[in-house]
């Protein structure tokens, strides 16, 4: 209940910000206009549409994230909203879970609304849903919780810009790892090859996330693929939360 | 005897950024707050008084020493749902009207009945701001954000309110206002303890007095204990006096403030009966004539050049 109100109050401030509806403008504009590249290409004339409609959605949601995660913690400290919160019996855990499910919420509209955009534009060429996105939107939305998390736990202890930046990178590493596991295997050195592993399961694995080139060009998934993903997702982000309550849970509120 | 707030050597030492220098903030504090009782702060800014709120309030961890909240160790997230605290200066959501950030402070202490929700309206009417529920809260004076500051500091009907500078911001009017709600909280048996640097305000409603200057507490006790009872000084108002006369009371050294054609002088006690005379003498018109005792300015003024001083022998003056 507590928690409940927290994150309703969180979800309120950013979709009361005029921030999130000129985002999800642009992204539904940007939707729009795969309509006019698609008119330019051969093959398959909505692969284009779904292409980009995907890639929208993701990119718009990390944009969301970063924008407001970052503000989450640091803002209510920095113009002192926090001390009515944390002088009542509000947990300190409580006040990060709401937090963190506040801008959840708020991701889970902009999601919605972007995919509905996209399904409508699908349904005037193809005549029918593309309930076959749906997946690749769902593991979209499991990457989005993850970067949400990091932004929170970089919030917790840092500034907007610095924290903006660190979940960016973590963003564009999240995609590379995978990348860079390949590379070292090759190289001759052992210990570059530890560390650049221990980077690999230190840094999340988005690309474990990112379907939307299977779903487009209706590639198979492995059995039970989803659901190793969604899992591996969801402990990452018990993982970030928990770390952040701890820093939390420390800190002075000066 | 019982105590609602009891702390032991309580300290908090910051330290300063990069240069990672000691700040102490407070030192050793030893504080007993007694139900229903009226509890006034004093102290000049950045005396500690908001880091002992702060510690009170568990928003910052004590450097050193215990605090007691209802004789239970403050660890209890629960002893929270009996206080009320309003931050000096209050800050609250831009984006939110006044009535909605009541509610939202209501399912902060997870009050959930008919009567809790009654009891926002209740309140909003209790600070003055029944026509200004649907306003956002943007758009509120600072002297509104105060009122509003109040009201969600009482919308858990708290036992022990705990008001960083409540009358900071308001105007005379506002100030008397809030001066009054304290006094029927102290009838409703509530305990109050709160900060400020406006002396006539502790004067009027507080059963205590706590002194503190530069994170220690230099005297602490009932307003007529910690003044000195005798009286100190007398002040006169004269009128009818030559200029030579003047002249001759200003070569003696005496303070005089002239107003038209009268003068004010303050005269230490056992020199006033020849003062007297002398003026009288020299054809001067007696308009009165009143003793004077110690005032908090004086305790407050004095506190503060003795531990200016202290630290000047010390060698940390300039």
């Amino acid at each position: 209940m507590k928690i409940w109100a927290l994150a309703i109050n969180t979800f309120r401030e950013a979709i009361r910000d005029k921030v999130l509806y000129s985002l999800i403008f642009f992204a539904v504009l940007i939707i729009g206009l795969s309509v006019i590249l698609d008119n330019l290409t051969i093959g398959e004339p909505t692969k284009i549409i779904k292409d980009f409609g995907l890639a929208s959605i993701e990119i718009f949601g990390v944009l969301i994230a970063i924008f407001v995660g970052i503000g989450l913690v640091y803002k209510e400290m920095e113009r002192k909203t926090i001390y009515n919160i944390l002088s009542k019996p509000i947990h300190r855990y409580q006040f990060i879970i709401g937090k963190y499910l506040g801008l959840v919420l708020t991701l889970l509209v902009e999601v919605l609304t972007m995919s509905i955009a996209l399904f409508l534009i699908l349904y005037f060429y193809e005549g029918k849903i593309a309930f076959t996105l749906l997946p690749a939107i769902g593991m979209i939305f499991v990457a989005l919780m993850i970067i949400t998390a990091f932004a929170l736990l970089f919030s917790s202890f840092s500034t907007p810009i610095l924290s903006g930046l660190f979940t960016l990178s973590f963003f564009i590493i999240g995609h590379l790892t995978p990348d860079l596991l390949e590379l070292v295997k090759k190289a001759d050195s052992q210990t570059l090859r530890y560390v650049t592993e221990a980077l690999y399961y230190i840094f999340p694995n988005l690309e474990y996330l990112n379907i939307k080139g299977q779903v487009v060009h209706h590639l198979p998934l492995e059995k039970g693929y989803l659901f190793f993903a969604s899992l591996y997702g969801l402990l990452y982000i018990l993982i970030i939360l928990l770390l952040s309550m701890v820093i939390f849970q420390n800190r002075d509120i000066k | 005897m019982e105590h609602i707030i009891k702390t032991e050597n309580l300290s908090k030492v910051f330290r300063a950024p990069f240069t990672f220098k000691k700040i102490n903030a407070l030192t050793d504090l030893r504080l007993e707050i007694t139900p229903g009782e009226v509890f006034g702060f004093l102290g000049p800014n950045g005396a500690g008084k908001t880091t002992t709120f702060k510690l009170l309030l568990g928003l910052l961890k004590p450097s050193r020493g215990k605090i007691w909240l209802w004789r239970e160790e403050l660890k209890k997230i629960e002893l929270k749902s009996k206080i009320g605290f309003l931050p000096e200066n209050p800050y609250f959501y831009n984006y939110l009207k006044a009535k909605e950030y009541l509610h939202f402070c209501r399912h902060l202490f997870a009050l959930n009945s008919q009567e809790s929700k009654k009891r926002v309206d209740a309140l909003l009417d209790l600070v003055g701001l029944p026509e200004h529920k649907n306003r956002l809260i943007k758009t509120f004076s600072k002297g509104m954000l105060q009122r509003l500051g109040l009201a969600q500091a009482l919308i858990n009907d708290p036992e022990l309110l705990i008001l960083d500078e409540p009358m900071s911001g308001l105007d005379p009017l506002g100030r008397k206002e809030i001066r009054d709600l304290i006094l029927d909280l102290k009838n409703k048996g509530k305990t109050i303890i709160f900060s400020t640097h406006i002396l006539s305000d502790v004067e009027t409603v507080c059963d205590r007095v706590g002194i503190l200057i530069k994170g220690n507490l230099r005297d602490c006790g009932p307003l007529e204990h910690l003044l000195n009872p005798k009286i100190k000084s007398f002040e006169l108002c004269i009128k009818g006096l030559s200029i030579e006369t003047v002249h001759n009371l200003e070569e003696q050294g005496l303070n005089l403030i002239k107003r038209g054609n009268e003068i004010f002088i303050r005269v230490e006690e056992k020199e006033e009966k020849n003062l007297l005379y002398y003026l009288l003498e020299k054809g001067g018109e007696l308009v009165s004539f009143a003793p004077r005792k110690e005032t908090l300015e004086d305790l407050y003024v004095n506190e503060i050049k003795s531990i200016d001083n202290h630290h000047e022998n010390l060698g940390f003056g300039n």
